[in-house]
C-alpha cells in the first residue's frame, strides 16, 4: 500500500472513530465511559486518645448504582461522577489502542505506550517490594521499633530486633553494588547465594515431586478391572498407552544409544506421543490467547464505549 | 484466488480474528457447557468444606492473564464463602494482592457483607522469593507474613489464631498464571505434606497440559483455562441458583467468542495447508514442464 | 577470593537446604536461609529499577536514536516510584489515624493505584492480548501437515479446539451420549491418556536435568554462573 493510501486510510479511520464516539456521547441515552464512585465517611479515633480524624473513602461504583441512588434521592451525595478516574479510563482506552496499533505496524504511539509500560513496570515492582517485604520483613526485623512508629503500627509489640537479618541486608547492599561504577564483581556473592538456594531447593523438590512421584504415578496395571471385577477395556487401553507411551518418550530422550532397530521404533512411537501432546498444548495455548483478547475487547466495548451491558451494571 | 492467498497481508488475518472475537461479544452469544471430570473434582473439594474451615487462596496471577483466570478466582471465592469458610488471600506475584482486592470487592463486599475483615477473610498480601516463599510458609507462615497487606500485625488478626503454617489450612487453592504458581505449590507444599495439605488449582490454558501428570494424586482438582472457568460457573449456577447473576457468568459469556475464534483458527490452518499444497503442486508441474 | 567465596556461598546455601529437608532439627535453619533469599529477591527489584535508570540515562546522554522514549520511560519510572514510596493520596488505616504512613500503599483512589489501574493494567493486559493475532497469523502461514508427526499435531489441535467448545458437542450430537467418538469425550480421552503420558515423560526428563544441574552447581563442577570473575 502506498504512503498516500495509508494516510487516507488512517485519517478516515480516525475521523470515523471520532465521529462515532462523539455521536454516542451526545446522542445515546447513556453516553460513553465514565467512572462513578461511592463515598464512605470514615471517623477514626486513635486508641491512645488523640484527636478524632475524619475522611471520605471513595470506592468504585457502577453507573447503575449511581442511577438507583439518584432515583431514590436526587440530592444524594454518596454516589458521584469521578473526574480523575474518568480521565484514567480514557487514558487506559488510549493506551490499549496504542498497543493494538502495532498490528498495523511499528509507530511512535506504540513506542510511547511501550516506554511508559517499561518505566511504570519497574517502579511498580520496586514499590511493591519496598512496602510488602523490605519494610515489614527486613527493616521490621532489624528495627521493629522504628517500623512500628512509622509505617506499620500494627507490628507485634513482642518483635525484638533480630540481628541475623543483617545477613540479607549485607547481601542486598553487595547486590546493589553492581550499580556502582567500580567493584561490581562483589555482586557475585549475593548472586552465588541466589544460585545456591535455587539449586538446593530444586534438587530436592524436583527429585521428590517430579521424578519419584511421577514414576510412581506412571506405574499402573496393564490389565484393568472395574469395581465389580469385570474386565474394563477402556481403562486397560488407557493404562497400556500411558505405560508404553512414557517408556517410548523416555527412549526418545535417551541419546546415549543410537536410535535404530527396536530402540528406533520405540523412539518413533515416543515422537508420535509427544506430537499429540504438543498438539493439545497448542490447542490450549490458542484458547488462552483468545481469552485474553476477549477480555481486552470487552474492556473497550463494555467499560469504555458502553456499547453493551451484559452484566447489567448500567441499568436501574 | 490462490495468488491472493499466497501474498495475503497478515493484517487481513488480524482483522478476521478481531471480528471473530468482537462480534460474538456484541451479539452476546452463549452456549451450554459440558463438564469435565477435573473441574467436577475441584468443585467437589470446595463443596465438602465445613463452615469455619480455613481456605488459603493464593492469587498468583496478574492483569495480563486476568481475562482467563479472574472468572475462576471469582467462582472459587464465591463458592468457598458460600460454604462458610474463612478465606486467607495471598500472592506470589507483586500484583496478586490487587487481584485479591478486586475479587473481594466483587464477591465479598457485594454478596457477603456479613463477612468481617480479619475474622472471616484476610488479605495477607505479596511476598517476594518465588517458590522459596512456599518453602517457608509450608512450615512457618509467620516467618514471612508478619503483617497482612494493610500492615496490621499478624497477631492482632483474630482469624490467624491457631494458624502456624499452610498445613493448618483445610484447603489450598492456587489460582495461577505461570511461575511461580501451581507447579511450585505442588512441589513445595502438597508433595512434602501429602496428608496434611489438600489442594486444588485454577490455571491458564498454557499451563494446563503440563500439570496433568499431577492429577489426581498430587493435585486432586484442576480447573483449566477459560473453558474450565465456564464449567465451574455452570456448576456453581446450578448448585446455588446463580443463573440470573451476570457477575458469576463471565467465563461462560467469553465462551461465545472462544467458539468462533477456535473455528477461525481451524479454518486458517486448513486454508494455509490448501494454499501450501496447491503451491507445491504448481511448482512441481512447472518443474515437470521444464 | 572472587571465585572461591562465591563457590563456598553457593555450596553452603544449597547444602543447608538439602540437609534441612531430611533432618527435622535443621529445618528451622532451612527456613531462615529461605527467608534471607526472599528478602534478597525484594532487593533485586531495586537493582532492576536502578539498572533501568542507568541504562536509560546513558541512552539520553549519548543521544542514541529514539532517546526521547528513554525520557518517557524515566519520567514514568520516577513518577510511579515517587507516588508509590511517598504514599500520595493514601489515607491512614482507620485503626491508626494518627499514623500518617500507616495506610495501604495501593489503596483504591491513591495516585499509585490510579497509575496501576489506568496505565499499567491496560498496557500489560493488551500486550498479552496481542498474541491472539500473532498465533492466528502463524496458524495460516506456518502449520503445515507435511509429515505424519505434523499431521498428528494438527489433528490433536483440531480435536482440542473443537472439543473444548460447544462446536465439538454440536458436531457429534447425533452420536449416543456416551459414545467415545463424540468430540468432547474424544478430546477428554486424548488429554487424559496421550497428553498426560507425553507431559509425564517430559516432566521426568526435566526433573532428571534439573537434579543433575543442581548437583553439578552444588558440587562446584558447574561454575558458569560465577562468570569470569572480572568486573
Amino acid at each position: 500500500m502506498s504512503e498516500r493510501a495509508k494516510t487516507i486510510l488512517w485519517t478516515t479511520l480516525f475521523v470515523l472513530g471520532g465521529a462515532f464516539l462523539l455521536g454516542r456521547a451526545l446522542f445515546s441515552a447513556q453516553g460513553v465511559g465514565r467512572e462513578y464512585v461511592e463515598g464512605e465517611v470514615i471517623v477514626a479515633t486513635p486508641s491512645d486518645g488523640g484527636p478524632t480524624r475524619e475522611w471520605t473513602q471513595w470506592r468504585q461504583a457502577s453507573y447503575g448504582e449511581f442511577l438507583r441512588a439518584q432515583a431514590a434521592d436526587p440530592d444524594q451525595q454518596a454516589f458521584r461522577l469521578d473526574l480523575p478516574r474518568t480521565i484514567g479510563l480514557w487514558i487506559a482506552a488510549f493506551l490499549t489502542l496504542a498497543i493494538f496499533s502495532f498490528l498495523w505496524g511499528d509507530n511512535p504511539v506504540y513506542k510511547l505506550a511501550e516506554a511508559i509500560f517499561v518505566g511504570v513496570s519497574a517502579a511498580y515492582w520496586m514499590v511493591v517490594a519496598f512496602w510488602s517485604v523490605i519494610v515489614p520483613n527486613l527493616i521490621g526485623s532489624l528495627l521493629p521499633g522504628l517500623v512500628r512508629a512509622w509505617a506499620v503500627p500494627g507490628l507485634s509489640e513482642e518483635t525484638e530486633p533480630k540481628l541475623i537479618f543483617l545477613v540479607p541486608l549485607v547481601l542486598g547492599i553487595l547486590l546493589l553494588w553492581r550499580l556502582a561504577p567500580k567493584g561490581g564483581w562483589i555482586a557475585s556473592w549475593p548472586l552465588a547465594f541466589f544460585i545456591g538456594v535455587f539449586a538446593g531447593l530444586r534438587l530436592v523438590q524436583f527429585f521428590h515431586a517430579d521424578l519419584l512421584n511421577q514414576v510412581a504415578s506412571g506405574i499402573m496395571p496393564l490389565v484393568a478391572f472395574d469395581e465389580a471385577g469385570a474386565f474394563a477395556a477402556g481403562a486397560t487401553l488407557q493404562h497400556v498407552i500411558s505405560v508404553v507411551g512414557v517408556l517410548c518418550c523416555l527412549t526418545y530422550f535417551f541419546f546415549s544409544v543410537e536410535h535404530r532397530g527396536a530402540v528406533g521404533a520405540a523412539s518413533r512411537v515416543g515422537i508420535w506421543v509427544l506430537m499429540i501432546t504438543f498438539g493439545a498444548m497448542f490447542g490450549y495455548t490458542v484458547m488462552g490467547r483468545i481469552a485474553l483478547l476477549v477480555a481486552r475487547l470487552e474492556f473497550l466495548l463494555i467499560d469504555w464505549l458502553w456499547l453493551i451491558d451484559p452484566a447489567g451494571s448500567r441499568s436501574i | 484466488m490462490l495468488r491472493f492467498l499466497q501474498t495475503l497481508d497478515r493484517r487481513w488475518i488480524f482483522l478476521l480474528m478481531l471480528l471473530a472475537v468482537g462480534v460474538p461479544i456484541v451479539l452476546q452469544l452463549r452456549f451450554p457447557e459440558s463438564i469435565t471430570p477435573n473441574t467436577l473434582a475441584a468443585f467437589a473439594e470446595i463443596e465438602k468444606l465445613e463452615p469455619g474451615s480455613r481456605v488459603l487462596l493464593s492469587f498468583d496471577f496478574d492483569p495480563a492473564s486476568a481475562g482467563e483466570i479472574a472468572p475462576m478466582a471469582t467462582s472459587f471465592t464465591y463458592h468457598a464463602a458460600k460454604r462458610g469458610a474463612r478465606l486467607y488471600f495471598m500472592a506470589l506475584l507483586p500484583v496478586g494482592p490487587q487481584m485479591a482486592e478486586d475479587t473481594i470487592a466483587k464477591v465479598i463486599a457485594r454478596d457477603f457483607p456479613e463477612m468481617r475483615y480479619g475474622v472471616d477473610f484476610v488479605n495477607l498480601g505479596y511476598k517476594s522469593g518465588l517458590e522459596a516463599v512456599i518453602k517457608v510458609i509450608a512450615t512457618d507462615l509467620r516467618q514471612m507474613f508478619t503483617t497482612d497487606a494493610r500492615g496490621a500485625g499478624i497477631e492482632s488478626i483474630p482469624m490467624m489464631a491457631g494458624v502456624r503454617s499452610v498445613q493448618d489450612m483445610d484447603l489450598v487453592v492456587s489460582v495461577s498464571a505461570g511461575y511461580p504458581g501451581v507447579k511450585e505449590w505442588v512441589q513445595y507444599a502438597k508433595t512434602p505434606f501429602p496428608d496434611r495439605i489438600s489442594m486444588i488449582a485454577g490455571v491458564t490454558g498454557v499451563q494446563a497440559p503440563p500439570l496433568l501428570p499431577y492429577v489426581p494424586v498430587q493435585l486432586p482438582g484442576l480447573v483449566a483455562a477459560i473453558k474450565g472457568a465456564a464449567e465451574y460457573e455452570a456448576l456453581l449456577a446450578d448448585a446455588y441458583g446463580l443463573q440470573a447473576e451476570p457477575r458469576y457468568q463471565e467465563g461462560r459469556r467469553r465462551m461465545g467468542s472462544q467458539l468462533v475464534g477456535h473455528v477461525l483458527m481451524i479454518l486458517l490452518i486448513i486454508t494455509g495447508n490448501v494454499v501450501y499444497f496447491l503451491t507445491r503442486r504448481q511448482e512441481r508441474q512447472r518443474e515437470a514442464r521444464r | 577470593m572472587r571465585r572461591t567465596i562465591p563457590l563456598f556461598i553457593t555450596t553452603a546455601a544449597g547444602v543447608v537446604l538439602v540437609v534441612a529437608y531430611f533432618v527435622p532439627w535443621m529445618s528451622a535453619l532451612g527456613e531462615t536461609v529461605s527467608t534471607w533469599f526472599n528478602i534478597l529477591a525484594a532487593i533485586a527489584f531495586i537493582l532492576g529499577g536502578g539498572n533501568l535508570m542507568k541504562m536509560n540515562l546513558r541512552k539520553i546522554s549519548d543521544r542514541v536514536p529514539g532517546w526521547g522514549y528513554s525520557v518517557v520511560t524515566l519520567v514514568a519510572f520516577v513518577v510511579t516510584l515517587a507516588v508509590g514510596l511517598a504514599k500520595v493520596g493514601v489515607n491512614p488505616l482507620p485503626e491508626y489515624p494518627s499514623y500518617a504512613w500507616s495506610g495501604e500503599f495501593n489503596e483504591q483512589g491513591s495516585a499509585f493505584w490510579w497509575i496501576y489501574e489506568y496505565t499499567w493494567k491496560p498496557l500489560t493486559a493488551t500486550m498479552f492480548a496481542m498474541l491472539a493475532f500473532y498465533v492466528a497469523s502463524a496458524a495460516f502461514r506456518a502449520f503445515r501437515a507435511k509429515n505424519i508427526e505434523a499431521t498428528l499435531l494438527l489433528g490433536t489441535a483440531f480435536l482440542i479446539l473443537l472439543g473444548r467448545t460447544y462446536a465439538g458437542v454440536w458436531l457429534t450430537s447425533w452420536l449416543p451420549e456416551d459414545s467415545p467418538l463424540r468430540i468432547e469425550l474424544l478430546s477428554e480421552f486424548v488429554m487424559e491418556t496421550f497428553t498426560t503420558t507425553g507431559t509425564r515423560a517430559i516432566m521426568i526428563g526435566v526433573a532428571l536435568g534439573v537434579v543433575a544441574t543442581s548437583l553439578r552447581i552444588l558440587l562446584g563442577v558447574d561454575r558458569s554462573h560465577l562468570g569470569s570473575g572480572r568486573n
